[in-house]
């Protein structure tokens, strides 16, 4: 059995219900255990065949210990294994924190494979910025070296209800490419704000109320001035409302009077602070106000889904993927207002 | 293992997984449709079409959690011919039977427009018992959204702070023997319960709307069973025949068997809301 099947297993093991099979029955199932072994033989072969994922995974140094792998502006797909989103690491004196994982175990593997080419120091925090799959799918990889899994103090509950509908979906659409992917919950909740110390370098977490989800961190680096946005900024990327609209607005206005001597969007790059956020601030500015106009007319939803626009000037990428998405969660929020 | 063993797997992996795929093609073969049809309907022949009850759906769920769906009778309530009965079918859910609505004539048109979570690839289906005792389908093919859209809501603590409240609207201006377009909001994190706790390996206990019972006077206009399947915050558009002023009324009762109950009056303002669990 390889690596990735092993961790595959495990994984597995933690989702009985993808299989409809209690870990009791499979485990005393010779059958099945059969099958489990041709499966991971299959993955195996399929995975010869696919190399090694990720060959070229590119890590920048833009500031002393500090370290940003720029995902892909994608949706997840086998050619990219889930590799869409911005993550990174910080090197402190004592040990080094790791700042979202990737989309698949393959993924969060290239990360921590990076931190290896340029540290021995051992890996203490693994923070997630929320929930969704391209930012944790990747944990995984982390499970040797036995960190402290730091999230919003709503992600371990974010995550049982989301999380075995994200498997399903990974599983679904990237097959043999997410194998090792796994739920892995945080260990330590965040509630506000709060420092973690990385020996001679602090890094200040802080829990926002619910904005692009409900369980939003984002994480600075004091030393160099670094401020990791998760998904509150998106660059490039069309902006993804999966918490509350308004939320959004005004973390958005309150991130705007953060300064930092550089940022991490959760996508895209960010060429100078506050600007960067600006298109993002635009774009849900305005589908709040043409959301309210559709609900003020009386607007059925389905009608607001296909008739609400955005500015085709921004360039969005992704749009045709999550506009529709964030009409229907901002009409929703908004239906209630009226 | 040996290589033929191998290929005797990955061939029957590719076989199932081709079986699978032409079962999704063909709404009749859908073993889970099938089950449905004979515990339902007792297996009674159903005519295929949207010459009762048409069916709307987007062809692709852009978010899980809501996905607006309009099932709408091909012609209007009279005493002589109504639509009895809508069943809103959902074959790939977890609890395939969405909702079933009961209408009289005094509904006017049995139309329902809603939202529901879609987890996967599925049918979805709209079947009407008309009053002569004929069963009419009506199915759309749904593709499932992509994977950070979960069926699961979008803010657990803001859900359970307004659990209850309740809005009841007739956007139309009353006038009798005419239908008019009611809506009935109802918030309510009308949760599945089937997230695991993956230390505990326990089930959050299910908490969703059960049934919705909407009256007008003595007048039953529509009501329904339903589960959670339907989205969070429920939401339904239907319509009713005003007949003398008076008011309408909507109960909904969840499953831990809190009630919830709306009214608004229809001679002057509108727009209904008060509630409060009983």
């Amino acid at each position: 059995m390889n690596e990735a099947c092993a961790a595959a297993f495990a994984a597995w093991g933690l989702t009985p219900a993808l299989w409809g099979l209690t870990p009791a029955s499979w485990g005393q199932t010779p059958v099945f255990t059969w099958l489990f072994a041709a499966a991971c033989a299959a993955i195996t072969w399929s995975c010869a065949v696919c190399a090694e994922p990720l060959p070229d995974f590119q890590i920048e140094n833009p500031a002393p210990g500090v370290y940003v792998h720029y995902g892909e502006q994608a949706e997840m797909t086998p050619a990219n294994a889930g590799d869409i989103a911005n993550l990174g690491f910080v090197v402190g004196d004592r040990c080094v924190a790791v700042i979202d994982t990737g989309g698949t175990y393959a993924v969060g593997r290239a990360l921590r494979l990076a931190i290896r080419r340029v540290t021995s120091k051992p890996v203490c925090y693994v923070i997630n910025t929320h929930v969704h799959p391209d930012h944790v799918f990747g944990n995984a990889a982390f499970a040797d070296d036995a960190p402290v899994f730091v999230g919003h103090a709503t992600l371990a509950q974010s995550l049982r209800r989301r999380g075995p509908n994200y498997l399903n979906a990974l599983t679904r659409d990237l097959g043999a490419v997410a194998a090792g992917s796994a739920l892995v919950s945080p260990t330590h909740a965040v509630a506000s704000d709060e420092r973690l110390d990385l020996g001679g370098r602090s890094l200040g977490v802080r829990a926002w109320k619910t904005a692009h989800t409900d369980g939003d961190l984002t994480v600075f680096d004091e030393s160099s001035g670094t401020l990791w946005l998760g998904d509150l900024c998106f660059v490039g990327h069309l902006p993804v409302v999966d918490g509350s609209l308004r939320g959004f607005l005004s973390a958005i206005r309150e991130l705007r009077t953060v300064t930092a001597q550089r940022v991490v969007p959760g996508h895209g790059r960010a060429a100078a602070w506050p600007a960067a956020i600006a298109p993002q601030a635009r774009y849900l500015e305005r589908l709040l106000a043409d959301v309210r106009a559709a609900l003020a007319a009386g607007t059925p939803l389905a009608q607001a889904i296909d008739g609400v626009g955005y500015d085709a000037a921004e360039r969005w990428l992704l749009a045709d993927r999550f506009h529709k998405r964030n009409v229907t969660a901002a009409y929703a929020e908004l239906e209630w207002d009226e | 293992m040996s290589s033929r063993v191998l290929s005797a797997v990955l061939a029957l992996w590719l076989a199932t997984s081709a079986v699978s795929r032409a079962q999704d093609n063909d709404a009749a073969a859908n073993p889970i449709w099938q089950r449905l049809h004979a515990q339902l309907f007792g297996g009674a022949p159903i005519s295929v079409g949207d010459s009762v009850v048409a069916l709307e759906t987007p062809t692709r769920a852009e978010d899980a959690a809501i996905v607006p769906v309009a099932m709408r009778a091909q012609f209007a309530q009279t005493k002589e011919r109504y639509i009895d009965k809508l069943w809103l079918i959902i074959d790939d859910n977890p609890s395939p039977i969405a909702a079933v609505f009961q209408f009289t004539p005094s509904s006017g048109r049995a139309d329902i427009e809603t939202r529901v979570r879609i987890e996967q690839y599925t049918h979805v289906r709209a079947i009407a018992l008309v009053s002569d005792g004929t069963l009419h389908m009506a199915t759309n093919y749904v593709k499932a959204s992509g994977g950070c859209s979960a069926p699961a809501g979008k803010d657990a603590v803001a859900a359970r702070a307004h659990l209850g409240d309740m809005r009841l609207r007739v956007y139309d201006a009353p006038a009798a023997g005419r239908a008019a377009l009611v809506q009935l909001m109802i918030s309510h994190p009308n949760d599945s319960g089937l997230a695991m706790d993956q230390l505990t390996r326990n089930y959050a206990p299910p908490h969703f709307v059960r049934s919705v019972e909407v009256r007008h006077g003595a007048n039953l206009v529509m009501s329904a069973t339903v589960d959670f399947s339907i989205s969070e915050n429920p939401n339904f558009r239907f319509y009713f025949v005003p007949g003398d002023a008076g008011e309408l009324e909507a109960k909904v009762v969840d499953n831990q068997n809190l009630a919830f109950t709306a009214s608004v009056k229809l001679d002057s303002p509108r727009v209904g809301a008060v509630s409060a669990p009983r």
